[in-house]
């Protein structure tokens, strides 16, 4: 005991040393800023110059920026506005990516003293660490390294915790920081070097929404992503996504079986096919790179929300700002994709909903006919490439808009005139879009097959208003072959199309949006993006059509079996392994079958080879010059 | 107007015309007609009084809270859990200590063992300032009756246990619960004035809400209305009755 009570008072008298060294510090700094006011500035303008200390410092200056930093948190009450705004400056500018851990520390609890110390205070100390989402710009390529991949995490791991802790202490801070984040998103607007910065900035913005006050901001931040998706969407411009040729005619191919062409081009040194899509002609595009990128960030976001039972809470988020931004800006062409991952990760609830909620602005008589053509074409698109939907719930939508239709021709009736019924017969080809891609698989469940053959289909396609006419032709001469391989119903009449993709009726209905071209959710031409939407997705080449028996050879009906197989009920985005192999097979079984696209311009010149019309399967203006 | 709840976590705002934060109203509607509004279809005007429930901390008032920060240079407090407090060092009077207890950091009373400030304590404290923009008050532990409310409500209940007959009690009580459940007393004592306010005999539970009772009168007005947005009656809250 005698021994012990020496050393112990020697150890209470170092910490109490080391302690008073602390606080000696801190009434040095609260001297130095008093002094200001009575017109002694050297010891302030010292401390304003170490906090002007960056780049790679020595120990010593670490050590000097780090302990005045923490003895500045002390003193907070004696900062003022007004006498120290130099000093508050070079707080309020000082980036902790620039500096060590120990340093980004003692500046995170600087900036929670602050902002708790003085209401003034709160907006810029947000603002500050807002501004820390992103790095410096000449940081930003070394992102992809290991070693900034670490400082990444070193610093937005602080950031995230000081803005924990600022609205643990000043409850309204929250409510401070939502404008705050939101103007500071990049936008298209900004120069390339400031965009780039987008998908980091959008990283954080996800990682607020999933925090403890998530609930409070969600709703704002959610809709603040998705009007950055669609203005990135709506900077890449159609013919960036294009081949020039249109003369050359419909385009046959789709997404899947380009890119096995383009492989096997690439290796032997020929031309694409011509009509042939454009991913290729997508990369390099930074807007269409950062777009992408969003996306997947966005799907993995998802993902994580799911895993934490808060997607049906984020969706409804989403779907009201899909109502208000995505539906109504002219032909969205990827951002809707996230409304169709989101369905995919929760069919029954989200998959339900989104359709539902389609189907009811198409019906509903308050909306502008623009927005009911545009949600009928949503809705016909998810309808027919959603794998993850039950054909029973597919014919229970059918049924509505059927209903819809025909009570339209009972009601309004009158003569074919495509503008004054554009909203008619956006349904109506909706209707037979849906059934092109369905039909057999509701064919092949007797319940459902019976309530489609109950549907008055025919009275609403043979009615005076003539939609087949009307409607595109490609999609109507594909029904129609179709409905009479299933014997849904016959016309008598023939129309001849001329394997023409589009009329001058259609047009005029489609109107100067062109929405009755508008197929929105045609496969995706971003690439990291697809590979999630992919698992989930219906190509044209695997459906079968209602004439499929009749003219495939059978390794083709066991392929699509196996398909089949594949497709059943789990939508759910599988692993890139899982995936990989699934393609590979499939891809396989897509070599045997030896699909090549048919010539269109050969069908043209020699009238009397009338193949089948291929599926309009990709997103495109019209081919004449006027609409161009 | 924006009401503070639990259920829709919806912002408090600090309201210029009643010069304060509703907390909760109770309405009394007088005429059952209402006035059509030339030109500002569809609303229409319904006169009605109400009394009104407002947070409005003025300078030397008292106001309590809960500490959820403990430095050496200061205690920071969150009021009615919307709005937050400083008390610097310089503003806590030299009976207190800071040290450090169980590992915890504590602010100690010198004079009084059992008077110790720390994380999770219910202290009441002296209004200096308040920010209407942010919500956040400036606070003093310099006055005396300033301090943990446990220890002061003790120290009080002793002195009338031993002065019964002659001394008169300033408290009012009111009770809430909080989101996690704890229970927050807040009592105020005027300093401006002499009103006194009885004990309230039932302890009223109201949700979400803890009274903050001020004396001037000025603030628990009986309003006339004459237009009203016709969703805003929205009687979440039960009434809370002041006698």
């Amino acid at each position: 005991m005698g021994v012990e009570l020496p050393i112990d008072h020697a150890e209470s008298h170092e910490m109490e040393d080391v302690n008073i060294s602390d606080l000696e510090l801190v009434y040095h700094v609260r001297e130095a800023l008093t002094s200001v006011q009575s017109g002694d500035n050297d010891n302030y303008n010292q401390l304003v110059a170490v906090m002007h200390l960056s780049g790679r410092l020595d120990p010593d200056n670490r050590a000097l920026l780090e302990t005045s930093l923490k003895a500045l948190s002390g003193a907070v009450s004696y900062i003022d506005i007004s006498h120290h705004e130099s000093l508050l400056v070079s707080i309020f500018g000082m980036s902790m990516w620039n500096y060590d851990p120990d340093v980004m520390d003692a500046l995170k609890g600087l900036i929670i003293s602050l902002a708790a110390s003085n209401g003034k205070y709160v907006d810029s100390c947000l603002t500050m660490l807002v501004s820390n989402f992103t790095p410096p710009s000449y940081f930003l390529d070394k992102l992809k390294e290991p070693h900034g991949l670490e400082r990444k995490h070193q610093v937005l791991s602080r950031v995230h915790a000081a803005l924990k802790s600022i609205f643990d202490l000043v409850p309204l801070a929250p409510m401070r920081l939502l404008p705050i984040v939101v103007q500071r998103m990049p936008t298209v607007h900004n120069k390339h070097e400031r965009l780039k910065m987008i998908v980091v900035y959008m990283e954080n913005t996800l990682k607020l929404e999933s925090s403890a006050m998530g609930e409070l901001v969600r709703s704002t931040l959610l809709m603040a992503v998705v009007d950055r998706l669609i203005d990135l969407d709506m900077e890449i411009g159609w013919d960036d996504i294009l081949h020039d040729d249109f003369s050359k005619g419909i385009f046959e191919m789709e997404l899947e079986d380009v890119e096995e062409a383009a492989d096997d081009a690439e290796q032997v040194g020929d031309e694409l096919p011509s009509g042939s899509l454009s991913r290729k002609s997508l990369s390099g595009n930074l807007i269409a790179e950062l777009l992408d990128s969003l996306m997947v960030l966005t799907f993995e976001h998802l993902e994580s929300c799911e895993g934490t039972g808060r997607l049906i809470e984020v969706f409804e988020i989403l779907l009201q700002s899909f109502q208000i931004t995505v539906l109504n800006a002219y032909k969205s062409k990827f951002a809707q994709f996230v409304m169709f991952y989101a369905c995919a990760l929760d069919p029954e609830n989200c998959g339900l909903r989104f359709a539902t909620m389609l189907a009811d602005v198409f019906v509903s008589g308050l909306y502008p006919p623009l927005t009911r053509m545009s949600a009928v074409s949503y809705l016909a698109s998810f309808l027919s490439r959603a794998r993850f939907l039950s054909p029973c719930f597919i014919v229970s939508l059918l049924k509505r808009l059927v209903d819809w239709c025909l009570e339209y021709c009972n009601i309004l009736g009158g003569d074919i005139n495509p503008k004054a019924h554009r909203v008619f017969y956006s349904g109506c080809q909706a209707i037979m879009y849906v059934l092109c891609f369905r039909m057999r698989s509701i064919m092949d469940i007797p319940r459902l097959k019976s309530q489609l053959l109950l549907m008055p289909l025919e009275t609403v396609l043979k009615h005076d208003l003539n939609p087949l006419k009307v409607c595109l032709p490609s999609v109507v001469s594909e029904f129609l072959q179709q409905s009479k391989a299933a014997r849904l119903f016959t016309v008598s009449e023939t129309f001849v199309f001329n394997d023409l993709l589009e009329s001058e009726l259609s047009r005029a209905f489609g109107g100067l949006e062109r929405l009755d071209m508008f197929f929105p959710f045609d496969p995706c031409l971003l690439k990291k993006s697809d590979s999630f939407i992919r698992p989930n997705f219906v190509y044209w080449s695997m459906v079968k059509t209602a004439y499929h028996g009749d003219e495939e050879d059978n390794s083709d009906e066991d392929v699509d079996e196996d398909n089949g197989d594949h497709v059943m009920v789990d939508g759910m985005g599988r692993s890139p392994d899982e995936q990989d192999l699934d393609l590979d097979e499939f891809e396989y079984s897509l070599n045997k079958m030896s699909i090549t696209p048919k010539n269109s311009f050969s069908c043209r010149l020699d009238g009397e080879l009338r193949q089948p019309m291929k599926m309009p399967s990709r997103i495109r203006p019209s081919t004449s010059p006027e609409s161009l | 107007m924006i009401i503070g709840s639990e259920r829709n976590k919806k912002w408090a705002w600090f309201n210029e015309i009643f010069e304060g934060v509703l907390l909760a109203y109770d309405v009394n509607i007088l005429d059952k007609n209402g006035k059509i509004l030339c030109g500002i279809h569809p609303y229409f005007g319904v006169k009605l009084k109400a009394k009104l429930l407002l947070f409005s901390p003025k300078p030397n008032m008292l106001v309590e809270g809960k500490v959820v920060r403990l430095t050496q240079a200061s205690i920071h407090v969150i009021v009615l859990g919307f709005s937050s407090a400083i008390i610097t060092d310089q503003d806590i009077r030299e009976e207190f200590n800071y040290t450090t207890k169980y590992g915890e950091e504590v602010f100690a009373s010198r004079s009084h063992k059992w008077h110790v400030i720390k994380v999770g304590t219910m202290i009441r404290f002296l209004v200096k300032s308040f920010d209407e923009e942010i919500l956040h008050i400036s606070g003093s532990l310099i006055p005396a009756r300033t301090g943990s409310i446990r220890w002061l409500d003790k120290k009080s209940k002793n002195v009338c246990l031993a002065d019964s007959s002659t001394t008169k009690r300033r408290e009012v009580e009111g009770k809430s619960e909080m989101q996690d459940n704890e229970t927050v007393g807040a009592a105020v004592s005027s300093v401006s004035n002499d009103h006194q306010i009885k004990k309230s005999k039932k302890r009223r539970w109201i949700y979400k809400q803890a009274i903050h009772l001020v004396n001037d009168t000025r603030n628990l007005q009986q309003l006339c209305y004459s237009l009203v947005w016709t969703d805003v009656i929205t009687t979440q809250f039960p009434v809370i009755s002041l006698t």
